[in-house]
């Protein structure tokens, strides 16, 4: 087997050494009966046979790039630069552990330094963390942390929020002292929605949770919930599901977001399926000590040389066990490193220019798509992504145009099961989509809603 | 008179004000204290009750309340320096004061000497 | 002959001369030759600068309501030399499992194959989107549907959630599990039973899901304490949750008995399976008596810990908990692979825990690895785990102390009583291994024997680099014990950075780049 390097002979001598002649010495704390069971699985194979197999398995998937691509809702096809990838596979930093020792392990270090300040400068917030798993998580985690700080435990979800993270919110908070508020989501009317929430504030209210741009791609002013939940004492914690947004739209911070949560895949990080993802979590300095996961400090060594080292580690598990903030303890520390590389290579300049094409590609196919005899859009605003209403059911739509080769965007009735939202189709559109792309989805779409 | 308890916390009662922190024992067994946790003013508490956190770089310890009683001051200077924790523990280290339900439950606690028994039969 | 002089000189230094050759000046630029100085790239680059191509926009109506984003990001960029200058020196920094032996204890740092990273980077599996039509995903359905098979093969459980994102989520769902299963039975319970050995994460995970948590001894032998834990069981506890094999690296000898107790109870058995390493295909769980167990992607099978992340922690379930696993899941229809993503009437789901699937990259990571192997290779890895963790307790036994009688499983206990009156402690020690060029043990873990050293060597060292880690450790313990204290004191002296100082970061946390702090 080609990752283990002992040999027999080297087997033998360890025994020996160790004093027992068989391996299964070793194993004598095993009971009897249940040791070497029969494992009905196939023997080793070679790199070669491994590689067909799986290549063939991939071949039956239809990827992203080699398609018209309109698929988003809450993770993001961007052009991800081929430093980024290439960085990240550097054995020092892919086979590194979390940097517990920190003289040898400043490189991991110093990039979560420069990650948690990206991250806090893009939310327009004050500190962040070096990561949680995914944004749905970090919006559990959110909530939770709202409880602690105001000692409340009403938590109202507001209608934009991504039905998969309200979900992971009720199902992470189900044993925990929290009371889950849900408002339904209004494709039709997005300030109405956003009234909705406002509205569902009260004196017992930890936190409001509100999505921008929200789940059918609104973009709203969020400066009145912001006001409406100081005036009560809650939190406003605002949920980025599509982090190239901050380059064009006003950051969550400017608009008095207590706590920012958010998706970090499309800076830096594929599709993949769905994960691994990159949790975001930003917040203002003085609710630092509420704060879930890891962060990272500035300090100097014993000669005075700056460094930095993981630290307040007594909010987290290792050391407060029952008591800690979270139970996280594995994060995205390597996809925390490829948002940092992709950002470090886009800068200010570049994210605001790439934000800037992602808006005017969605203009362009709302035009497109607003002329289609039938197809209604919804949105007066959105950064990337907006929902429009077919004259029939999306789903099967969909899956024609996806026969077609054209991938147009999720349907609603799979985020939202039931009729209600049977004919609103979530498009969304990147940097990646070319006018071709827009051509095809046009007159396949035209077809398909005849 | 000063007063002891076995969770190494000292009380200095002014009336029925006591002056409560950790003793000097216990900031050398604790190491550097990075921040505390202190309770809100006006907070009732039961004797036993767990009232602050002091925290170390690796570590985290309760704090409980020695006696019932009433906060009615915190020791705002460890806000922004926890270091006087283990400069001066007995002193400008205090963490809170409280107001004593009843001042007599002093009485069964140990004194100086006997804390310093106590500690000694620690080690 | 002609005589020039003007060459490079050959001749080797004196070694008596090496001390004198020591720099007495600092470099005009701060580096030290192949230690290169890095600063912040917010002291590098300029919010001007970019390393991508950015487009020409023409001006166009914007649909953004008014909200476009008017301040000041602040964000630097660098050209991508920079970028990749940057990165490539940050990285020399650190310390990874491609540069040496790094025998973390219960961390598994066994070796990356590279494999893996090239199939989890096939587009087909890399970029597609989880939201796509289910028709045009199939084949990754299908890896999903074929890594739950080896799964529950290798651990003989019959169902697998795959959604949680890592050991500590796996925990969760897990628990959360447990806890839906007895309020099914109208019965919730209030208690959870954990040895003082465990990982902090079990704890952690029972008061997230409203438990109380209450310690079980252990014995003198370093195992759950039977009859203890028959004393602590009653109706209120919910669920015992132990390692196996345990934190200080040995098999729970009782295990099936503690099972039957358990059960007797009317209680959950959970099993952290963050050591599993130890017993592929050597024993399966599901033998066991076990009832949830979560496995560590990132540590048996193989997934880069990536500097603290991504992780994955799929969960096995027994017969008694697989209705209450998470959504979504994978099923088979007439109409191909579907994903069961909302309830349904009836359904005992205990919810969704993630956004989407689950850690689809290293799904396909773990899958390459365990093909790779095949039941044959699984097996023989956990066997030469376990053999290179006794030939560590064999040849460093007479030198330090270890906690607990042999064998252990796939890592070695030892404590500091070897360094009793020494004056050097468990931390010196391991900043000490850091100048032998070697990533520390895993220390005051677990926390039930004294200045705690957990060594995990993992089956993908050679004899070879055994026997020189161990020569290391043995010169170190030897040292130590003469009281030649100098080497610890202020270890590690040959690292980048020397001990840092770890109360100012905690007194005045500084987390981020502020020019004003510059």
């Amino acid at each position: 087997m080609r990752y283990l390097p002992l040999t027999n002979d080297d087997r033998q001598a360890m025994l020996a050494k160790i004093g027992v002649s068989h391996i299964d010495d070793l194993f004598k704390d095993v009971p009897k009966e249940d040791l070497n069971p029969e494992i009905d699985l196939p023997k080793h194979q070679s790199e070669m046979a491994v590689e067909r197999y799986l290549s063939r398995l991939a071949a039956k998937n239809t990827h992203a790039g080699s398609v018209p691509f309109f698929v988003g809702a809450g993770a993001y096809k961007h052009h991800v630069p081929a430093t980024v990838d290439h960085m990240i596979q550097r054995g020092e930093f892919l086979t590194a552990y979390t940097p517990y020792q920190p003289e040898i392990a400043q490189g991991t270090l110093q990039y979560l330094f420069e990650f948690q300040t990206q991250v806090a400068q893009l939310t327009g917030m004050d500190v962040a963390n070096a990561s949680m798993y995914d944004g749905s998580t970090a919006t559990a985690e959110a909530v939770m942390m709202a409880r602690r700080v105001t000692r409340k435990k009403r938590a109202v979800m507001a209608g934009s929020l991504h039905p998969h993270y309200r979900a992971v919110v009720e199902t992470t908070t189900q044993y925990t002292d929290d009371e889950i508020v849900t408002l339904a989501p209004n494709p039709m009317d997005a300030e109405a929605e956003l009234q909705a929430a406002i509205d569902a504030i009260d004196a017992n209210t930890s936190c409001v949770v509100v999505q921008n741009p929200g789940i059918n791609g609104n973009v709203l002013d969020l400066s009145a919930v912001a006001e409406a939940a100081h005036a009560n004492k809650a939190l406003l914690i605002v949920v980025v599901t599509e982090v190239m947004s901050l380059g064009l739209i006003k950051s969550p911070g400017e608009m008095g977001a207590d706590i920012v949560v958010g998706e970090g895949q499309s800076i830096g990080n594929g599709l993949t399926f769905g994960g691994p993802y990159l949790g975001l979590f930003a917040t203002n300095q003085k609710y630092v000590r509420q704060m879930p996961g890891r962060l990272c400090g500035e300090t100097v060594d014993a000669e005075g040389t700056r460094g930095f080292v993981l630290t307040l580690s007594t909010r987290e598990q290792h050391i407060r066990r029952e008591k800690a903030t979270s139970n996280i303890c594995t994060n995205s520390g390597l996809c925390a490193l490829a948002f940092t590389i992709h950002m470090t290579l886009l800068g200010e300049k570049g994210i605001r220019a790439v934000a800037k094409v992602n808006h005017r590609n969605a203009v362009t196919v709302r035009d497109a798509l607003k002329k289609i005899d039938g197809v209604e859009v919804l949105n007066k605003t959105f950064f990337n992504e907006f929902t429009v209403r077919l004259p029939k059911d999306a789903a099967p739509v969909v899956e024609k145009l996806a026969e077609a080769g054209v991938l147009a965007g999720v349907p609603m009735s799979r985020l939202y099961p039931g009729d209600e939202h049977a004919n609103m189709l979530i498009v969304a559109v990147t940097e990646v989509v070319t006018e071709e792309d827009i051509q095809a989805l046009v007159s396949n779409l035209t077809e398909a809603v005849q | 008179m000063i007063k002891y308890t076995e969770d190494h916390e000292w009380i200095d009662a002014d009336g029925d004000i006591a002056t409560i922190g950790i003793t000097d024992y216990a900031q050398k067994a604790l190491g550097d204290v990075v921040f505390v946790e202190l309770p809100e003013v006006g907070t009732s508490f039961a004797k036993g009750d767990e009232v602050s956190v002091v925290e170390s770089v690796k570590a985290a310890s309760e704090v409980y309340a020695p006696l019932d009683g009433e906060i009615v001051e915190v020791n705002e200077a460890l806000e922004d320096g926890p270091a006087l924790v283990n400069t001066d523990a007995t002193g400008s280290g205090w963490f809170f004061k409280m107001k004593l339900n009843a001042v007599s439950d002093l009485d069964d606690m140990m004194d100086e000497a006997a804390y310093n028994t106590f500690v000694a039969g620690l080690d | 002959m002609s005589m020039n002089t003007q060459g490079r000189p050959t001749a080797l230094v004196e070694a008596s001369d090496m001390q004198e050759m020591k720099p007495v000046f600092e470099s005009f630029s701060g580096h030290q030759g192949l230690r290169l100085d890095e600063p912040l790239i917010f002291e590098l680059g300029s919010t001007d600068t970019t390393g991508v191509d950015v487009a020409e926009v023409d001006d166009f109506e914007m649909a953004l309501g008014g909200l476009e984003r008017s301040t000041e990001i602040g964000c630097p960029g660098l050209a991508e030399p920079d970028t990749v200058r940057h990165f490539t020196r940050l990285s020399r920094r650190n310390y990874g499992i491609d540069m040496g032996v790094f025998p973390l204890g219960s961390c598994t740092m066994k070796h990356n194959p590279r494999l893996n990273e090239k199939m989890a980077r096939l587009p087909g599996f890399g970029d597609i989107h989880p939201l796509q039509p289910e028709s045009t995903v199939q084949g990754a359905l299908g890896l999903i549907e074929e890594l739950s098979h080896w799964i529950m093969t290798i651990t003989g459980m019959p169902a697998v959630a795959m959604s949680p994102k890592a050991g500590a989520h796996g925990e969760l769902c897990g628990v959360m599990a447990i806890r839906a299963a007895l309020e099914a039975r109208g019965d919730a319970r209030e208690v959870i039973l954990c040895p003082e050995s465990a990982h902090g994460t079990n704890p952690a995970t029972a008061a997230f899901c409203g438990y109380k948590v209450k310690s079980i001894p252990g014995r003198e032998n370093g195992r759950v304490d039977l009859e203890a834990l028959r004393e602590s069981l009653d109706d209120t506890v919910a669920a015992v949750m132990i390692t196996n094999p345990n934190t200080c690296g040995l098999f729970e000898t009782e295990v099936k008995e503690i099972a039957d107790a358990i059960h007797a109870a009317g209680a959950f058995f959970y099993c952290d399976g963050a050591n599993f390493n130890a017993i592929m295909g050597k024993a399966r769980p599901g033998d066991l008596g076990v009832d949830a167990m979560h496995l560590n992607l990132h540590k048996t099978f193989s997934t880069p810990h990536g500097g603290g992340g991504p992780g994955s922690g799929p969960v096995v379930f027994s017969d008694a908990l697989k209705d209450f696993a998470p959504l979504p899941y994978v099923k088979q229809t007439a109409d191909g692979k579907r994903l069961h993503e909302w309830p349904e009437d009836g359904d005992k789901s205990l919810g969704r825990l993630t956004a989407f699937h689950g850690q689809m990259g290293m799904y396909v990571r773990a899958l390459s690895y365990m093909m790779s192997h095949g039941s044959d290779g699984l097996k023989q890895a956990s066997e030469d785990a376990v053999l290179n963790a006794n030939y560590v307790l064999a040849s460093l036994g007479d030198v330090m102390s270890a906690s607990f009688e042999g064998p252990c499983m796939h890592e070695a206990l030892f404590d500091d009583r070897f360094l009793k009156d020494t004056g050097v402690t468990t931390l010196d020690f391991a900043k000490a291994m850091i100048d032998e060029g070697y990533h520390p043990m895993t220390m005051y873990f677990p926390l039930v024997v004294h200045g705690a050293m957990l060594i995990e060597p993992t089956e993908t060292e050679s004899k070879y680099n055994m026997d020189q880690f161990i020569r290391s450790m043995r010169g170190l313990a030897e040292t130590a014990k003469r009281k030649e204290t100098e080497r610890f004191e202020g270890a590690p002296y040959f690292a980048p950075w020397k001990r840092l100082d770890e109360t100012q970061a905690a007194r005045r946390p500084v987390l981020r780049f502020t020019e004003a702090a510059e």
